[in-house]
């Protein structure tokens, strides 16, 4: 492919300083996605969530980010002022939060915040933005969406919380979409229906999809391309297809913590983790075509 | 609304009654326990220092003192919920009516005072929180610290002292000019009210540049109070993850500060104005007394002086029953307005 990659990060730094010393979140992290499913995976802490939000540029003010280049669809987002990027927000770049318990206005109904993430946007009637959220909050496979919209934030359940938030965000039809753990609280069926919506928007809209995750099978079987991340750095990026056959130590380790349906019932081994990968030295393995 | 809930709701409301029925109870027994109390005798009161043993007995057998306590205090809890809380024996009227007519002028001192406390302190926190180490921010913070340290007599005697005997831009202590009073008829008893009733436009004025020195004083305790509550809410709410969502959708930035995160904060703020509102209605008997402003707090402080004990009791349980009514009103506010409790 040659067209401009809807979005390169290159060498992003994010640091937070602290009494204790500076946290270093995120540390040379590099890549390129185009109108695909980009799986990014690693353990509690690693950085996944705040390299979402650095692309946003929503980290709070004290953070310190710097990258080479971060460029959305060929224009650099670096030097964005925040009115360009509240342009940006939402109707280009929008972000499932992680975790809709806190992630929702509590003294507003689910109603409400959906209309406004439409009508942010796009000049309608509250009428027209109250029937497009209630053909969203249908889409997100929500039974009876007119008795939801009235609800309040603390009157629904995790996984319906999870589906009103990717409905506003997708609402204002983004060409990129972070997902922050969108399926974690759902069941099985439910996260299929969620999978099939996303998968839907990807490959029939051309929307991009970062997909951020704990599960490594879930990214391995649902994503184009993995980013496993660990202590803040990209210990590589693999075509999902070829993830378990990966060779690097670090994928390794994690994809041997996994449990086997029909395995032997000794020990999981525990995770090894060396200190070589947190140096610099260590370098990123891109073994994914683009 | 489902029946569950329902009854989830009144039994809430039945818990508050009880709880504020209880509390009034303690407050007219201590009333009625500190009038047994005081080395003042009533009966004396009554019937002045010269009148004969046979005279006084009669008297105190007429005032039902020669009872045992337990039924002295039910026929007085008798004649206070029947609204008769005795006779002044300063203004010769019954104390009920006393109160009423002088309490319209703390209520209208009060209440103007809450608005410009609220109308100034809750921007000037919000503010404060969002710029917060900014120049904005410690002013507020001095300004605040004043409004803590400076005793309101003292303030209120420096702007009379200032604004009216040096300077002149504003009239003097009382509600009205000498010459204005009596002539609007009472209504609601609010002067402003009243006098724009009865189109008496330059009473209206001067009532009203009357107002303004007082009102300001209290205004400015109430700002010191609601901007530092108001900034310490916004900080708080600020850090939430739904602001960074309200940003992620790219809602203007003005909309996520006064709309999602003030609006979460309206809920405990309902609270904090309750309590200075009560705190200016209790602050009245200072300042009214430095204003000669004839409301609740003057009236207390006159009879006092003069040992008039039915007044003295009757305010206190009048200030009281305000109180309690204040806190139901901002529990029953906090419940319609919070859909975490509904
Ligand atoms: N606002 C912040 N201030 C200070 N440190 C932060 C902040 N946000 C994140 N961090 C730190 O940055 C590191 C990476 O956090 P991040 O939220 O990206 O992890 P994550 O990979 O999303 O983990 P999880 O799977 O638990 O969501 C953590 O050490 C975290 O403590
Ligand atoms: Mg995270």
């Amino acid at each position: 492919m040659t067209q401009i990659p809807l979005l390169t990060v290159e060498n992003l730094n994010v640091t937070f300083p602290s009494p204790k010393g500076d946290v270093q979140a995120v540390r040379q992290v590099s890549f390129s996605m185009s109108n695909e499913k980009l799986g990014i995976v690693g353990e509690s802490g690693s950085g996944k969530s705040v390299t979402g939000r650095s692309v946003l540029k929503l980290l709070p003010s004290y953070a310190d980010v710097a990258a080479d280049r971060m460029e959305f669809k060929g224009q650099d987002l670096r030097n964005r002022s925040e009115k360009e990027m509240r342009q940006i927000r939402g109707e280009e770049i929008s972000m499932v939060m992680q975790d809709p318990k806190y992630s929702l206005n509590p003294v507003r109904t689910v109603g409400r915040q959906i209309d406004e993430a439409y009508c942010t946007h796009r000049k309608v009637s509250r009428k027209e933005a109250k029937e497009r959220t209630l053909e969203m909050l249908d889409a997100v496979k929500i039974r009876n969406p007119k008795r939801v919209y009235n609800l309040y934030p603390h009157e629904v359940s995790g996984g319906m919380g999870q589906r009103i938030m990717i409905a506003m965000m997708l609402i204002p039809e983004p060409s990129l979409m972070i997902a922050d753990e969108p399926t974690s609280a759902l069941d099985v069926t439910v996260q299929m229906q969620v999978l099939a919506i996303l998968d839907d928007l990807v490959t029939q809209r051309g929307m991009g999809l970062i997909f951020i995750s704990h599960d490594l099978e879930l990214v391995a079987s649902f994503c184009d391309r993995v980013i496993i991340m660990y202590g803040g750095r990209v210990m590589e990026i693999c075509e999902a297809r070829n993830l378990k056959a990966s060779s690097h130590p670090y994928t390794r380790g994690l994809l041997n913590c996994l449990p086997k349906i029909n395995g032997s019932d000794e020990y999981l081994p525990i995770l090894e983790r060396d200190e070589a990968w947190h140096s610099d030295q260590f370098s990123v393995s891109d073994r994914s075509a683009q | 609304m489902s029946k569950e809930r329902l009854l989830n709701h009144l039994y809430a409301l039945g818990r508050l009654l009880a709880v504020v029925l209880t509390t009034f109870l303690g407050l007219l027994l201590v009333t009625f326990l500190i009038g047994r109390v005081v080395p003042i005798d009533p009966v004396l009161a009554v019937v002045g220092d010269k009148a004969s043993p046979e005279v006084y007995e009669r008297a105190r057998i007429a005032m039902g003192l020669h009872l045992p306590l337990w039924k002295q205090f039910f026929i007085y809890l008798q004649n206070v919920l029947s609204g008769n809380l005795g006779t002044s024996v300063l203004t010769a009227r019954p104390v009920l009516e006393d109160i009423l007519r002088v309490f319209p002028a703390t209520i209208e001192l009060a209440v103007t005072g809450t608005f410009l406390g609220v109308i100034i302190g809750v921007p000037l926190g919000v503010l404060s929180a969002v710029y917060r180490g900014s120049i904005i921010d410690h002013i507020t913070r001095v300004i605040g610290l004043f409004g803590y340290s400076l005793p309101i007599f003292w303030l209120g005697l420096m702007g009379l002292m200032i604004l009216y005997a040096n300077l002149d831009l504003l009239p003097g202590p009382g509600r009205v000019d000498m010459f204005y009073e009596d002539i609007v008829t009472p209504v609601t008893g609010l002067m402003l009210v009243d006098s724009l009733l009865a189109k008496e436009y330059d009473i209206f004025k001067n009532a009203l540049s009357h107002l303004i020195l007082p009102a300001s004083l209290l205004g400015y305790y109430s700002m010191a109070y609601l901007s530092r509550m108001t900034r310490s809410f916004m900080i708080e709410q600020l850090r939430q993850e739904y602001i960074i969502t309200a940003r992620v959708k790219g809602v203007a930035e003005w909309k996520v500060v006064w709309g999602h995160a003030l609006g979460n904060c309206a809920i405990p703020l309902i609270t904090v104005i309750a309590l200075s509102f009560g705190g200016l209605l209790e602050g009245s008997v200072l300042t009214e007394t430095v204003f000669a402003w004839p409301g609740l707090g003057l009236y207390l402080t006159n009879s006092l002086l003069n040992a008039d004990m039915n007044s003295v009791l009757g305010s206190t349980i009048v200030v009281g029953a305000i109180f309690l009514s204040i806190n139901l009103f901002s529990d029953f506010l906090y419940k319609v307005m919070d859909p975490r409790a509904r």
